[in-house]
């Protein structure tokens, strides 16, 4: 079965099969826009809890570690709620497009980029904390300053929200439903076959899926250290 | 007739000044009051900066780091802290350049409590190196252009200063130590201060890189910044500093000019610290 799964995923490659990049095109998209939006509210929750001291905070930073392991079909289920028919969103007739999977997605990723960020950001922050107060920087300069000099580990926190976004499938299977040329991404892909018992095809798109994301990874990492190598230590 | 100046560059171990537009005086309080325009001039605020520490204290909780001290500090000169370790110089200074509040007692530069303009006056140099994660020039663009006078010949003649210009696009964790501690003083210069706190600058530097901060530092003073340093070399406090503070379990127990300390200090813990005893004051007796 192994190597039909293989001859198989290459065969789909090089013939161009336009269904598989219909679907690969779609993942990436909902992943990479996911990821952004992920990283523009998530960055800013963790360099917050970084630097701002309030009462509350450690219980807050603990919430946010813990929707680290939101698990995904409870998210699916959620977004499903907000945007049903008869949900807050419903007007929005969201429901089973690939707008309705970025969102579900977001939801799943901002909290682990918060949780890491934060981290990242608070071991920096507490190395250059004197000096920000020396300077008196605002605390918008202080973020900006923490946020520019852990680029290169942030980078990383980045790494791992696109990881759990391609991986996902509860959340994008419920939101999203799995329409043929419309919604269907890797992961459901995936699910469909096994169901169909057509494992072939899903140890295929499997493996063509794990080499998305080593070379997504493998890209990522060359261009931070040549770019570490460069200039910054 | 005043006008509003700023730092645009050093030639000749002189600082140049240019008069600040009108909304360049509004947004950078670290100004120079001047009264002859485009002259070559001294480099920092003529403002006077009278120190005056009225019953300060400060506990961390369970410990009192510093017990009622009043100090007051002429406003030019270089004047050194000494003590023993743990005697509280480095929360002292921290006091002073405002990144600690006192838990009780007021600190006034000229009769006035430390406001944010004031402070950006000010800049300290800490005893472990801390830089930004960017090259050497990118840690002084980093404060000239907070301080609205970004300038790479003015960011060029400070890095020249401490003798880095050739090494300026290196990252600058990437210094030596002595390297390092020369760009955090490049640094601290770019702010332009009034008052200079540097902890213990040079404790891990090697002679020759102690020198060269010691020549800056020196500059300085002279060119009218308020030097206020912690050390522990009493040598180099013999060389650079006209006035001593000695401090002994978060107390300040002997304030006096440079020669008289040396020669005949008056506190018996002072004694003790130049002739290199061990001493017990009654707190830490009382304590143990």
């Amino acid at each position: 079965m192994q190597e039909s799964a293989i001859s198989l995923a290459i065969n789909l490659i090089t013939s161009r099969d336009a269904d598989l990049f219909e679907i690969i095109a779609l993942s990436l998209r909902v992943s990479l826009v996911a990821v952004f939006i992920s990283l523009i509210f998530g960055l800013l929750i963790g360099a917050s809890l970084a630097t701002s001291r309030f009462p509350g905070r450690q219980v807050l930073s603990i919430l946010v570690n813990a929707l680290m392991s939101l698990p995904p079909v409870v998210v699916g289920l959620l977004v499903y709620l907000c945007l049903s028919r008869s949900g807050p969103m419903g007007w929005l007739g969201l429901l089973y497009t690939p707008t309705a999977m970025i969102i579900a997605q977001t939801v799943l990723i901002t909290p682990l980029v918060a949780a890491l960020s934060r981290q990242v950001i608070e071991d920096l922050f507490l190395e250059y904390k004197e000096q920000f107060q020396s300077l008196q920087l605002s605390k918008s300069q202080q973020i900006n300053a923490l946020l520019w000099d852990s680029r290169y580990s942030l980078l990383t926190v980045a790494l791992a929200g696109l990881g759990r976004s391609l991986s996902e499938v509860g959340a994008v299977i419920i939101v999203g439903g799995n329409i043929d040329h419309l919604t269907r991404v890797m992961t459901t892909a995936i699910a469909l076959e096994t169901s169909k018992g057509n494992l072939p095809l899903a140890l295929a798109l499997g493996l063509i899926l794990l080499c998305m994301a080593l070379l997504i990874n493998a890209l990522l990492a060359t261009l931070n250290f040549s770019a570490k190598r460069q200039a910054y230590a | 007739m005043h006008y509003w100046q700023r730092l645009t560059s050093v030639q000749n171990g002189k600082l140049m000044l240019r008069p600040f537009s009108k909304g360049q005086q509004r947004s950078f309080p670290g100004f120079v009051h001047d009264d002859q325009m485009g002259s070559e001039r001294l480099c920092h605020q003529l403002r006077r900066t009278q120190l005056s520490i009225n019953s300060v204290s400060f506990n961390t909780g369970t410990t009192e780091l510093l017990r009622n001290v009043n100090l007051s500090l002429s406003a030019s000169g270089i004047t050194a802290i000494m003590g023993f370790n743990g005697a509280g110089k480095s929360v002292l200074l921290k006091i002073m350049h405002g990144i600690l509040q006192p838990t009780s007692g007021q600190v006034l530069w000229d009769q006035h409590p430390s406001d944010q303009e004031h402070r950006l006056s000010q800049a300290m140099v800490f005893q472990k190196p801390v830089l930004l994660r960017r090259s050497t020039q990118a840690n002084i663009d980093f404060v000239l252009k907070q301080r609205n006078t970004k300038n790479p010949k003015l960011r060029n003649e400070l890095l020249s200063r401490v003798g880095l210009l050739a090494k300026a696009r290196q990252p600058a964790r990437l210094l030596s130590g002595g390297e390092q501690q020369r760009l955090t003083l490049a640094r601290a210069l770019a702010c332009s201060p009034s008052v200079l706190f540097l902890d213990e600058a040079t404790a891990s530097l090697d002679p020759a890189s102690t020198a060269i901060i010691e020549r800056i530092v020196s500059e300085q003073a002279n060119l009218g910044t308020k030097i206020i340093m912690v050390t522990h070399d009493a040598a180099q406090a013999a060389r650079l500093a006209q006035q001593i503070v000695f401090m002994d379990s978060g107390t300040v127990v002997e304030q006096s000019c440079s020669n008289s300390f040396f020669n005949g200090p008056q506190s018996a813990a002072a004694r003790a610290y130049l002739e290199g005893r061990i001493y017990k004051s009654d707190t830490h007796e009382q304590e143990q």
